[in-house]
């Protein structure tokens, strides 16, 4: 699969770790993204309230250059860039004479050919491929015992008739990715209520309160991180964590959905940009692998009993014993279920 | 030789306001064929009337051609002030320069213009008019009432208090529609069941009215005073003849979890059930999807699993073997009494309709709609008339009540207003109120829509006397938080946020039509619009008849409506009915179809593609009697006048009178003089 | 615009001739381009109807009918569609651009849609000119080359002009 590459003003700088962990899994996923020449500001949220057709041009001019450099598809990370740009998108198919003004404003073709995804449609559509990945690691995938809630934020899934792939109410897509990556995904109340946007400089205490609001109902229902695919809202959830704990609370690490698929398929921390955040992620990492590792000794230990049991059973009767049953019992990873102690 | 006389319409300002009329007469008055041309202020009045009816006779005219409004309005008129003079009615047309012009056009030049052109069209058409004779048709003196609600209900005992035979059909195993399943109906606080039961007896009692429960229309053919319907009766696996519904296969039945429809969920039933206890008729029904026998049946096991009702009924009842049957009914007029359905506020929607997943209504256990309040609050529902949350069964201390759930929301598909939920919203905080003295009622609103009789003191009570608190905004989101279903609103009168701790939410939710409403409106040949209410005939002046001849509505599948005007309007239908069986002959139109048997060359294309099989085949017989060719001949008592038969003739032998050829030939070559 | 198209209509009494008439209750404001001719069912129309409403000076016509499924006479409207399905290709055969010919349905609720009906035709029928292929290439051969005489006139009135002689002096 390839895709045109439009990284927006995060990407290479507040964000770096969500670009860094897309750009880790991309290869293993069969991606290949191209970032796009000469990609201007996507107008964010200042252009729309200024102008519409500022608004619409501006991020159109995107879609016109990812256009001439022959792309079918564009790829926007940033929830706000990716929303601009199918906002354009949607725009200039959809408002009648647009499609002129907008030519006569960019002074060049435009055929509005280009589909925009976002980070969550594409892996949604890669889940089944994640889905495989993960259960063909030989190591213990530590996200068996993550308890996750997924963060959609304000951007990704509305309005519907723009972004299109999931229900704009109570959204589903995350979900599903997480669980391709062999983690729990939890219900809770807050998916899609506001983080308090781009309020976090000018009204920080509105940020606050509204995230803080988040962070504890994913708390409540038993999740230990949150994933989100958006740099604003991981800024307001990680960045402005500080503020918002209260004395005795666990912090609550905010992972990037991208940095969760590389670490199920077993990419080093280090490759994802986990050490950028503000609440640290390494305790939380460390955590599940001990626990990832605890329960693969228990499964083995599980799996040598049987073993013996079989063993012991089969020299009562004088059948012959297996000799995979033996092996299995002495390797400390857990072979894959059908052989540890199955075929006595 | 044509003489035609042209009379131009003012209707007050509506037509001269825009339209020159003094010029239309003068252009018109020296069209060739014409002889006389005047104009009035108002055509349809006696005087505008007498106009007509004396050029009539003293210019010994052969067409009237009455420039006004649509022939959809007063062409009745007209033709009958032509017959009064003389005239042959048929030979008054009318062109249309209000609906199609006046109304719809501001620079004066240009409508005139247009006036004019259509007046001379019509003058070329009425110039090829020939005088037609009314066709007088038997009438069946039976209506079919389709739905037994409310409506469907006082509908068939006025047709048959008025003398006329009834055949009530009724798609569920009992009449008495959503009104049985209410608590209390507004303003009175009557009883619902109590004022409704009286009626369904008398249906069932009825000497004229004969009614097929657990049916469903199949077919109906015909035309008005004419109609032949074809009644499914759906298998209930109990012979009607035998049951004399003692009950004992209800209390016989092992399976009692399965969810009760007529409980809207909040209950349960046993698969083989009598829905309510008043129900008419009280002859059970079994629900073979969720009957044990069945599903075993279903799954391929061949021994016969249960049978428990069959043993334990005394009277041999019981007929597993049953199979859906037909009977037909024939039938001179057609009610329909479909009533509605509630929306259903979830995720999956009909297309063109949007869920509202920020209710919470389906993961929520507490967020019920109005319905299901209603049964909770029955003395005759699951809780016995206990008003208990769903969850846990405690009572609820704090009950939002959200209005407006879908109505009124263009975004979710429902622009209209549903005009029953303030009203009921009113009566349910009432309810709540009475049985829970220290309970919280909360309503949001957007609006109060009280405009019947009482109706608007009512709401007032339910503020003043019963203490509900009445919050202007709308709700914008409602989800579980541990114990209590957290509300999100906004009160707009004081500009603040508001958030409840509710321990039960109600929503009201929208009205629509039933389902499978298109197919029965196809069915009968019956328009309706987008959101699947059927078309009234004229909104203002015949609400009760629809634009197919012999079909008329009763109730809430017209629009929303509440129960004291689903009565009168059922009243009114019967009335409507009771008139067009007043009659032994029904008068018909004879603009229908008519085959000239000379050049007919006997294809028959005609009558492959008539829709009502109004085409005959017709020996022709030399002197000697022996048959020496087959021509079509039209039936002018089954014929439509649709003229499709018309445009597939190859010999040009067939012609719709009224619509012939040379007059259709002649509008359009008129409008070669433009 | 200068050029102001001249639109015939055959529209269906029970469905589309009563959305036109919703359309002027409504007031709903429209170009005064288009004629109706009212017909109980479209399934009445012979496509002539549409060869004869161009020979006589028609720019553009409109087909309106009831939606499918929904007709007041059951299928009328299936027939009609699909006469027209092939009358279109002949239409293109004889010369006469398709887009000038606009099949559409607009139920009795529907004013709203007519009156984008009635202006969506003007304005696309204004854009590919008067319709004068056909009578520059028959030269009018009703009359030989010269402008069809006033059928009104030549008669004085006294007789209609039966539209079936005129083709045959024609042929």
């Amino acid at each position: 699969m390839s895709l045109g590459y439009y990284p927006g003003c995060s990407m290479h700088g507040t964000s770096r770790e969500y670009d860094e962990s897309l750009k880790a899994i991309a290869p293993a996923l069969g991606v290949t993204m191209t970032e796009i020449d000469d990609w201007c500001c996507c107008g964010a949220s200042s252009a729309h309230a200024a102008d519409h057709l500022l608004g619409v041009a501006l991020p159109a001019r995107n879609l016109a250059l990812a256009e001439a450099q022959g792309h079918d598809e564009v790829l926007a990370p940033c929830a706000a860039c990716f929303n601009r740009l199918a906002g354009a998108r949607h725009a200039v198919a959809n408002e009648p004479g647009m499609a002129a003004r907008v030519q006569a404003v960019l002074e060049r073709p435009f055929a509005n050919s280009v589909a925009v995804r976002s980070v969550v449609e594409l892996l949604l559509g890669l889940a089944p491929t994640i889905e495989e990945q993960v259960a063909a690691r030989l190591e213990p995938n530590q996200l068996g015992e993550l308890s996750i809630a997924a963060y959609y934020g304000c951007l990704l899934v509305r309005p519907a008739e723009i972004t299109g792939f999931d229900d704009s109410e109570r959204p589903s897509s995350m979900e599903s990715v997480i669980a391709a990556c062999g983690a729990r995904p939890v219900d809770w109340n807050m998916a899609v209520e506001c983080c308090g946007g781009a309020f976090s400089v000018s009204r920080t205490s509105s940020v606050v309160r509204l995230s803080r609001a988040i962070i504890d109902d994913a708390r409540s229902h038993g999740a230990q991180a949150i994933v989100v695919a958006c740099p604003l809202c991981h800024s307001n959830l990680d960045f402005r964590q500080a503020a918002m704990t209260r004395r005795g609370e666990e912090p609550m690490p905010i992972l990037f959905i991208t940095q969760l698929v590389g670490l199920a398929l077993g990419l080093p921390a280090e490759t994802l940009g986990l050490g950028r955040h503000f609440v640290a992620t390494e305790p939380l990492l460390t955590q599940l692998k001990a626990l990832a590792a605890a329960r693969a000794a228990a499964d083995a230990a599980k799996a040598a009993a049987a073993a013996e049991k079989a063993a012991a059973r089969a020299a009562a009767s004088d059948r012959p014993v297996v000799a995979a049953s033996a092996a299995a019992a002495s390797d400390p990873a857990p072979a894959p279920p059908s052989a540890g102690g199955g075929d006595a | 030789m044509a003489r035609i006389g042209v009379f131009v319409c003012h209707c007050g300002e509506n037509i001269a306001r825009t339209v020159d009329c003094a010029r239309v007469v003068e252009e018109l008055k020296s069209h060739p064929g014409v002889v006389h041309s005047e104009d009035y202020k108002y055509m349809c009045s006696d005087p505008g009337q007498a106009l007509v009816r004396k050029a009539i006779e003293e210019n010994d005219l052969t067409g009237v051609v009455v420039c006004a409004c649509s022939p959809h309005m007063h062409e009745k008129t007209f033709r009958g002030a032509a017959a009064k003079a003389g005239l042959n009615p048929f030979l008054c047309e009318m062109a249309n320069i209000r609906e199609h012009c006046s109304w719809i056009h501001e620079d004066r030049g240009e409508a005139t213009d247009k006036a004019i052109d259509i007046g001379r069209t019509i003058i070329e058409k009425v110039k090829h008019n020939v005088p037609l004779e009314t066709i007088r048709i038997p009438v069946t003196k039976r209506a079919l009432v389709i739905g037994g609600g409310i409506a469907g209900i006082q509908a068939a005992l006025d047709i048959a208090d008025g003398g006329a035979e009834v055949v009530l059909v009724e798609k569920e195993s009992s009449i008495g529609g959503h009104m049985s399943q209410l608590s209390e109906t507004f303003p009175t606080l009557d009883c619902s069941q109590c004022i409704l039961t009286p009626r369904m007896v008398e249906v069932l009692q009825h000497p004229r009215i004969k009614l097929h429960s657990y049916s469903e229309l199949e077919s109906l053919e015909g035309y008005i005073g004419n109609f032949k319907a074809t009644i499914r009766k759906k298998a209930r696996s109990v012979d009607e003849d035998l049951c004399n519904g003692c009950g004992d296969c209800q209390a016989a039945c092992p399976s009692r979890k399965i969810a009760s429809e007529f409980d809207a969920g909040t209950g349960k039933r046993s698969a083989i059930y009598v829905p309510f206890p008043q129900a008419v008729p009280n002859i059970p029904v079994l629900d073979r999807v969720n009957c044990t026998r069945f599903k075993a049946k279903r799954k391929g096991i061949e021994k016969d699993v249960c049978g428990k009702c069959q043993e334990a009924c005394l009277k041999g009842a019981i007929d597993y073997e049953q199979e859906d049957s037909f009977v037909t009914e024939d039938v001179g007029a057609v009610v329909v009494a479909t009533g509605f359905q509630l929306y259903s506020i979830g995720r999956d929607q009909p297309a063109g309709l949007k869920g509202y997943g920020e209710y919470g209504y389906g993961d929520v256990p507490d967020v019920i709609d109005g319905m299901q309040f209603e049964r909770l609050a029955s003395a005759s529902g699951p809780t016995g008339g206990e008003i208990l949350r769903p969850s846990d069964g405690k009572p609820p201390k704090t009950v939002v009540f959200v209005q407006c759930v879908g109505s009124r929301d263009p975004e979710k598909g429902i622009p209209y207003c549903s005009k029953i939920c303030c009203m009921y919203t009113a009566k349910h905080t009432m309810l709540y109120k009475n049985k829970m003295h220290d309970g919280k009622a909360i309503v949001f609103y957007m609006d109060i829509r009280a405009g019947g009789k009482g109706y608007d003191e009512f709401t007032r009570r339910a503020i003043e006397d019963d203490g509900a608190q009445y919050v202007r905004g709308r709700v914008s989101r409602i989800y579980r938080d541990g114990d209590v279903v957290k509300v999100w609103g906004f009160d707009t009168l004081s500009g603040e946020q508001v958030v409840v701790d509710a321990d039960m939410v109600v929503l009201a939710t929208a009205m629509r039509p039933q389902p499978g409403i298109a197919e029965l409106a196809q069915k009968l040949s019956i328009s309706y619009d987008e959101h699947g209410f059927i078309n009234e005939a004229h909104p203002k002046l015949r609400p009760v008849e629809t634009n197919t001849a012999g079909i008329y509505i009763a109730g809430a599948c017209q629009a929303p409506r509440d129960i004291p005007e689903s009565v009168a309007m059922a009243s009114a239908t019967a009335a409507k009915v009771l008139g067009l069986f007043s009659a032994d002959e029904l008068e018909r139109e004879p603009t229908v179809a008519l085959v000239n048997e000379q050049t007919c060359i006997g294809c028959f294309s005609c009558e492959q593609v008539c829709p009502y099989g109004a085409i005959e085949h017709v020996d022709v017989c030399d002197v000697e009697g022996h048959i020496c060719g087959v021509v079509a001949r039209v039936n002018p008592g089954i014929c439509q006048g649709c003229g499709t038969c018309v445009a597939v003739c190859p010999s040009k032998s067939v012609e719709l009178q009224g619509f012939t050829d040379e007059q259709i030939y002649a509008e359009i070559n008129a409008l070669g003089s433009w | 615009m200068d050029f102001q198209p001249r639109i015939t209509a055959f529209v269906c009494n029970w469905c589309t001739y009563t959305g036109a008439d919703l359309a002027g209750t409504s007031r709903l404001q429209m170009a005064a381009n288009v004629r109706i001719i009212r017909l109980p069912c479209t399934g009445r129309i012979d496509h002539m109807f549409i060869v004869k409403a161009f020979e006589r000076g028609a720019d553009g016509v409109i087909v309106s009918g009831c939606h499918p499924a929904d007709c007041h006479y059951t299928a009328g409207n299936y027939h009609a569609r699909r006469r027209f399905g092939v009358f279109r290709e002949l239409m293109d055969f004889m010369g006469i651009d398709p887009r000038r010919v606009t099949f559409s349905w607009v139920s009795a609720s529907e004013g709203v849609k007519w009156k984008d009906v009635v202006n969506e035709t003007v304005a696309r029928v204004a854009e590919l000119g008067p319709f004068d292929a056909y009578h520059e290439l028959a030269g009018d051969t009703i009359t030989g080359g010269e402008p069809a005489p006033d059928p009104f006139e030549a008669a004085g009135g006294a007789e209609t002009s039966d539209p079936l002689e005129a083709h045959e002096v024609g042929r």
